[in-house]
């Protein structure tokens, strides 16, 4: 009864919100994007200040640093500055990511001129007190304690460990770990915002209900004269701990599921084959109609769902598939999955499989920057891997000119079946025989107590 | 802020609400049915989520899964939830593909049984437990969301019994269950549907009644079993969970007025006051001062029938009984039940509860979902526009009241989850 399948009208016009650059007189960089929809206004500051230049014994340090922020400033301690946000409808979130620190928040306009004054005396002027610290530090061993018996955070943290060599930042959580969290003190955070922060390493993003005039005045009157000369961020090593494959058990006794990761070192953001790595991705285990997912859960109903991505860093980040399957059935999911890393390197995806993943990520940009903070993000993520200023123009484009040959030869030379990296958080009684019959390797197990310091 | 809002009946009984906004060329397609785990009958747990997934297997004209392959390949992102009181399903696409979302929604809500088989059902329920051992069964405190609600409402309620359903009751869902649940709740006169973004409104009048114009309307539902309770639990219920957890949680519920009644506002203003952000009374004293919690947070369910619920949630730093844990909140509670709040405070909620409100309002999926909410639950989809002003209506005055009529100890159900004891002998 239904009228047939309908045919699309004529596609709309589309361009990402249009950014205005300029540099302060002490050389803090703003980017500002006017969007005059809602009454609406989003700041984002990035500094140069991320995890990946915490040092070997420090790990945790950046991202300590960037939430002590947020717990007071020179003129006003962590609940004056507190009561100030929040009086003016907002908060302001701070936390470092691998490559930068942020600062966020998003306000009504009428309150943008108060707002930015706050943040911007968070970022020059923070007041980082003992009590401040060590509660931020006991609030991340706690995280920690926790972690030991919540499955997923657990596969990821010690899927990091396995997959990159000791040497590796990467190895260990961007937050850090128990032994590296309880060394760090307000002596150390103190000298990483000394050393770190200033206007050199700071880009501050304005999306929204405001004028770029309106924002230059508030930047040079709140951050014009930041002008402190810091460093820049070292690189990080992302080496691989082993060349070959390897299975690892982490012990989680009565587990009704394992959560799995399987996954090797990926590649640095700034790869010239990222766009067609993001679309072989997307068809091997990025979208919900990829073949991961649809053959783990829809043809096999092993799980819930299964994905796979690559998590781009400026070195390179992991590619990990990740999903939670019924213990039974952990030695065979592991098993399709494999088959499907194989596939998809051995021959070409059909003309279909291309033109659905290239018209998914082409055709849904636009929904992914409907909101002032997301339109933000986007500038962030452009400023800190040096992203050309045409990169939202071109996007699409980009997209759909990737080939069915692009994509088995980002396959090909992107993913390797010979240095998998299989992690298991399950129960180690029933699933470690079984994944040994995979001939991987033996299953290493491990407990999820275990602190997991190299020593 | 002014969202626009048009909205007609078909003649069937389809309710529709059209928001028409050209600043994106985005469109979003949202249907909220009213059916969710509360029409479920005995022994059927979890089947009104169940069936959420078979509405993802293909339809008359639809195959398996080509639901999400054909919205994906439009450029599109979609998905379904069901909660209590309500199902919804919803897409967000380029707005030149208004018609293939409308023809999908469409094409399942008028013809889906010819495409339902055993082995697709079969297939969606082992993904169904799988998706409960992974959000409750394999999840520290995973079973809160199923016992708080069975703590604050008596056992022949029908917000009572768990949403995700038990292991048993999935297991026996049947095909014929399938069609039995489609006939009596996905009818036209049972739904629904909004659509907000780029489109142009005559236009979009004409594809929805070309689309779903000729479905028929539905033979007729069985009445919902009483949602009325009386407005206090009448008692301090306790509930003590052993868990596989590292450290105690406390989640301390009570009932409170239902989305939408005038008390319900100063309930959220309550809320954001005791639980609400970094400068909440509760942060501020167990997490700042005292140092006893890790996290704490108070919100409330947003039921529309019966009884909503009031919920403070506080977890343990490691070193905290749950006793201290329990006595520091349970302070901070009862201060605020009984000497009320400030003119100040109320300002602060307020400012942040407005911020947040217009910041929902950006997505055109989720600005859809809202005006379906408040079509469906309080029967007049402009309510969008009116929320903001019902928040600055409430008064300290207004939060005292509330505070003394909902958070007293005769209206308590708390649950604490304690970590697991090691019995004698084993370590």
């Amino acid at each position: 009864m239904n009228a047939p399948r309908p045919m699309p009208g004529m596609p709309g016009p589309y361009e990402f919100p249009h950014a205005t650059r300029f540099t302060l007189s002490g050389g803090l960089r703003v980017i500002v994007a006017p969007i005059h929809r809602l009454p609406l206004v989003s700041v984002l500051a990035i500094v140069d200040a991320g995890a990946a230049g915490d040092v070997s014994g420090h790990e945790g340090l950046a991202a300590l640093t960037a939430a002590a922020l947020a717990e007071g400033t020179e003129e006003r301690d962590g609940p004056a500055l507190t009561e100030a946000c929040e009086r003016l409808g907002t908060s302001v979130e701070s936390g470092a990511d691998w490559d930068d620190a942020s600062v966020r928040l998003t306000v009504t306009p009428a309150r943008f001129d108060d707002a930015f004054a706050l943040l911007a005396e968070m970022l020059r002027a923070p007041r980082f007190s003992v009590e401040d610290v060590e509660r931020l530090k006991a609030e991340r061993l706690a995280e920690l304690l926790q972690q030991q018996v919540e499955p997923r955070g657990l596969a990821d943290e010690r899927f990091a460990r396995v997959v990159y060599s000791g040497s590796s930042r990467y190895a260990r959580a961007a937050g850090g770990s128990p032994a590296s969290v309880r060394v760090l003190n307000t002596a150390l955070v103190r000298a990483w915002h000394t050393a770190r922060y200033g206007a050199a390493t700071t880009t501050v993003i304005v999306t929204g209900d405001v004028t770029p005039e309106r924002v230059y005045e508030a930047a040079e009157r709140h951050l014009g004269t930041w002008c402190r000369q810091v460093q820049t961020m070292s690189s990080v090593s992302a080496t691989a701990r082993t060349p070959t494959c390897a299975v690892h058990v982490v012990g989680k006794a009565d587990a009704p599921q394992s959560e799995l990761r399987v996954g090797h070192v990926g590649i640095p953001r700034g790869h010239p084959d990222y766009f067609a790595v993001v679309v072989m991705n997307a068809i091997l285990g990025g979208l919900f109609t990829s073949r991961i997912n649809l053959n783990l859960r829809e043809v096999h109903a092993y799980t819930y769902g299964a994905h796979s991505a690559f998590d781009w860093r400026r070195a390179a980040g992991p590619f990990v598939i990740g999903t939670a399957v019924k213990s039974e059935v952990t030695d065979a999911a592991v098993r399709e999955i494999l088959l499907e890393i194989t596939r998809i390197r051995d021959a070409e995806v059909s003309a279909d499989e291309l033109d659905l993943a290239t018209k998914y990520l082409a055709g849904v940009f636009p929904i992914r920057y409907e909101t002032t903070g997301a339109v933000a993000s986007a500038l962030a993520v452009a400023a800190i891997y040096g992203l050309p200023d045409d990169y939202f123009s071109t996007y699409r484009a980009r997209i759909s000119s990737v080939t069915c040959d692009d994509v088995l030869v980002a396959a090909r030379a992107h993913l390797h079946p010979g240095a998998l990296q299989v992690l298991a958080v399950g129960n180690a009684m029933t699933i470690a025989e079984p994944l040994a019959a995979l001939h991987l390797g033996t299953p290493v197990v491990t407990d999820a107590t275990e602190d997991g310091e190299d020593s | 802020m002014q969202i626009p809002v048009d909205s007609f009946h078909l003649a069937n009984g389809l309710f529709v609400a059209l928001s028409e906004d050209h600043s994106a060329p985005v469109v979003a397609v949202n249907l909220w049915y009213r059916v969710g785990s509360a029409n479920e009958r005995e022994g059927r747990t979890g089947f009104a989520h169940l069936f959420e997934h078979m509405l993802f297997q293909g339809s008359e004209h639809v195959g398996a899964n080509e639901h999400f392959e054909l919205v994906q390949r439009a450029g599109g992102t979609l998905n379904g939830s069901t909660w209590l009181e309500r199902t919804n399903y919803f897409e967000t696409v380029p707005s030149h593909h208004l018609e293939l979302a409308l023809w999908l929604e469409a094409d399942r809500m008028g013809a889906l049984l010819p495409a339902m088989t055993q082995e697709k059902l079969d297939t969606q329920r082992d993904v169904v437990m799988n998706e409960r051992r992974w959000s409750v069964d394999n999840q520290p405190y995973g079973t809160w969301w199923e016992r708080l609600p069975a703590l604050c409402f008596p056992p022949t309620h029908p917000f009572h019994h768990s949403l995700i359903g038990s292991m048993d009751d999935l297991a026996a869902a049947t095909l014929g269950d399938v069609a039995e649940f489609f006939r009596m709740y996905y009818t036209p006169d049972n739904a629904v549907l909004t659509i907000a973004g780029d489109f142009d409104t005559a236009t979009a009048r004409a594809l929805v009644e070309s689309h779903f114009g000729a479905i028929p309307r539905g033979a007729g539902r069985p009445p919902l079993r009483s949602m009325e309770v009386p407005r206090t639990i009448g008692e301090w219920k306790r509930a003590v969970i052993d868990d596989d957890v590292m450290v105690p949680r406390l989640f301390l519920a009570f009932r409170s007025p239902v989305l939408g009644a005038s008390d319900y506002y100063a309930g959220c203003v309550c809320a954001a006051i005791l639980g609400q952000r970094r400068g909440s009374r509760l942060y501020r004293a167990l997490v700042r001062d005292r140092e006893v919690a890790s996290d704490v947070s108070a919100f409330t369910w947003d039921l529309a029938k019966g009884a909503d619920l009031f919920v403070v949630d506080a977890t343990a730093r490691p070193g905290t009984s749950a006793a201290v844990l329990e006595a520091a909140v349970v302070a901070e509670v009862d201060r605020l039940h009984q000497d009320g709040v400030t003119a100040d405070e109320v300002e602060r909620a307020l400012a942040l509860l407005e911020t947040d409100y217009v910041s929902s309002m950006q997505a055109a999926g989720d600005r859809a979902d809202a005006i379906s909410k408040f079509a469906t639950l309080l029967g007049d989809p402009s309510a969008v526009n009116e929320q903001l002003e019902r928040y600055r209506a409430v008064t300290a005055a207004a939060v005292n009241a509330f505070a003394r009529t909902v958070l007293g100890d005769d209206n308590r159900a708390s649950l604490m989850y304690v970590p697991r004891t090691v019995p004698e002998g084993q370590t």
